[in-house]
């Protein structure tokens, strides 16, 4: 996103490697990767290539073992203390014994905001997910994908500038997936947010991002970056343009380029 | 979604209408198993005193009295010139709730709290657990005497007495409390740990929005064990301090007269029985009105 250019990166990796010390392993190594405002950017790559571990790195789940990360152009721990992002996780994690509201509601109780307040902005946020009829009903009464909607909803609900995202939609059927794909497009465009999704799917990464970050594992590196000039606001047309075919095919060749550290499973992922 | 939408909104009459008829059916199951009961008492009575069997013991008015002969025994005074037995029993009855609900409300904090500080600490999880469980080793009978030579001495006036049996009682229904709710609170989902710590939520915060609510499937499953040992404790809890007001005082009592007046011994066994069942059924709506979580089959 060209208006974009220059701004200070909302998320900056230098060299960052993080081991873990059980089994000796290096889950990535020497990562640089520079997140600019408002992308939306895609990290994709096999199962074992440290995608979920780079979104937990940027989260402040995990510490890097060495090189730097900022985070808003502070600490990963600064950031998270200060509510910079909001993550959603492959299960909705919604708690059980509160209402849809309830669960939305819930960070900005831990932000200690007033009830007349929060009361507002969970309003908001269903009419955002297009929930609104359900806010009194409990998680268990909706759907894989209303409850993911929810848990998008409770990740923006305090307007955090960033969004990690860690397979979203890995566990919902195909056909809501897309649907999904869309409105998690519609509800970026309002909001404005930097989003960091991790997903092992490349037609949903093509489709959403602004930006691939096309990973390989054993040590988890990156092996490219693929920009999607597609245009926004993309629709169910976007899939059946040229474009985004050939965008599909590069980013498949750059995951095959790595192919000879692929388990034969992992190979079938990619098809 | 639109099915999702269709099943997740039932129309609330036909909801309650639901509830009523499952109410009425329940109602009626219980009176079901009650007769039932009632009639295979009657039945054995009457092959064993036909028959003349005195295996595993000999039926007889005393062994066991007929089911009417204990309800009349209601409305007849224990003793010439008192009361009906009934009004009798049932002040005896509210004494010994006094004592449980008192016994039940001091375990359940007592043991709520010990859960809450185990789960934070892995070092007196170890080192404290094995004399709790320990602790309920000890036949409650056999350290009865000294809690009232403790406990006694310090209670204001109003308490005197049932204080201490209260303590008895307390003594039997923390214990499973702690440990349900030490389990609970370790039940809490391990990503929504990871989503509270991104909100950089306080370990208070954890406790009460998520380790808590996570836990109260436990903590009240425990508290239905708890309410039904608590009137136990009570009654167990009587004997030794020697008091006359309650149920087990009333136990005692009627246990001499047992060769002659059967019947009062049966009865007071069937209010203690109904007092019992009379804590576990609160617990259990309690436990409605507060625990929100999926149907088990859905689940």
């Amino acid at each position: 996103m060209s208006e974009t250019a220059g701004a200070p990166a909302v998320v900056r990796l230098e060299g960052v490697t993080k081991t873990f010390p059980q089994g000796n392993v290096t889950a990535l190594q020497d990562i640089d990767l520079e997140l600019a405002p408002r992308q939306f950017v895609s990290l994709i790559g096999p199962s074992g290539c440290g995608k979920s571990t780079l979104l937990r790195l940027i989260g402040d789940l995990l510490e890097p073992t060495s090189g730097s990360l900022t985070v808003n152009g502070k600490t990963a721990r600064q950031a998270r203390n200060d509510g910079d992002y909001g993550i959603v996780f492959q299960d909705a994690v919604l708690f059980d014994w509160r209402s849809v509201a309830k669960n939305i509601s819930l960070p900005l109780e831990m932000l200690g905001w007033e009830r007349r307040r929060r009361r507002a902005r969970v309003e908001e946020m269903l009419e955002l997910v297009e929930l609104a009829a359900f806010a009194e009903h409990h998680p268990w009464q909706l759907s894989g994908g209303m409850q993911q909607r929810v848990a998008i909803a409770r990740a923006l609900a305090f307007e955090p500038p960033l969004l990690l995202m860690d397979e979203p939609f890995g566990a919902l059927d195909e056909m809501t997936r897309e649907r999904l794909n869309l409105e998690l497009l519609s509800i970026w465009e309002k909001t404005g947010n930097t989003v960091v999704f991790v997903t092992h799917s490349i037609s949903e990464a093509v489709f959403l991002s602004s930006r691939v970050v096309v990973m390989s594992p054993r040590p988890g590196r990156i092996a490219g970056t693929v920009d999607i000039d597609l245009p926004y606001p993309r629709t169910v047309e976007t899939r059946d343009a040229p474009r985004f075919f050939e965008l599909v095919t590069g980013v498949r060749e750059l995951l095959r380029s790595r192919g000879e550290h692929l388990l034969p499973e992992e190979e079938a992922v990619l098809e | 979604m639109t099915n999702a939408a269709v099943a997740a909104q039932p129309p609330r009459t036909g909801r309650r209408s639901a509830g009523v008829v499952r109410g009425l059916g329940r109602a009626g199951l219980v009176v079901l198993v009650v007769a039932l009961l009632v009639g295979l008492w009657e039945l054995y009575r009457w092959i064993w005193t036909t028959t003349g069997w005195t295996w595993p013991f000999l039926v007889n008015d005393t062994s066991m009295p007929h089911v009417w002969t204990i309800f009349e025994a209601f409305g007849q005074p224990a003793q010439i010139n008192q009361p009906s037995l009934i009004s009798v029993l049932l002040h005896k009855t509210a004494f010994t709730a006094k004592e449980a609900a008192a016994g039940f409300g001091l375990g359940a904090v007592i043991g709520f709290f010990l859960g809450v500080v185990l789960v934070h600490s892995r070092l007196l999880q170890r080192g404290f657990l094995p004399y709790i469980v320990g602790s309920q080793t000890v036949p409650i009978l056999a350290i009865a005497p000294m809690v009232v030579l403790w406990v006694n001495p310090r209670l204001p006036g109003p308490l005197q007495g049932w204080g201490a049996v209260a303590v008895i009682a307390t003594y039997l229904t923390f214990f499973p409390v702690t440990i349900n709710t030490l389990r609970g609170l370790q039940s809490a989902d391990a990503r929504a740990l990871e989503l509270m710590r991104t909100y950089a939520a306080s370990r208070w915060a954890v406790l009460w929005k998520l380790r808590v609510p996570a836990s109260l499937p436990y903590v009240f499953s425990a508290l239905r064990l708890a309410a039904t040992a608590s009137v136990v404790g009570a009654i167990i809890g009587e004997l030794p301090t020697g008091l006359q007001d309650g149920l087990g005082g009333a136990i005692v009592n009627f246990n001499q007269y047992y060769s002659i007046e059967p019947q009062e011994l049966w009865a007071t066994n069937v209010i203690a029985a109904l007092l019992g069942i009379a804590f576990f059924v609160i617990v259990v709506l309690a436990e409605k009105a507060i625990v929100r979580r999926a149907p088990r089959e859905l689940a």
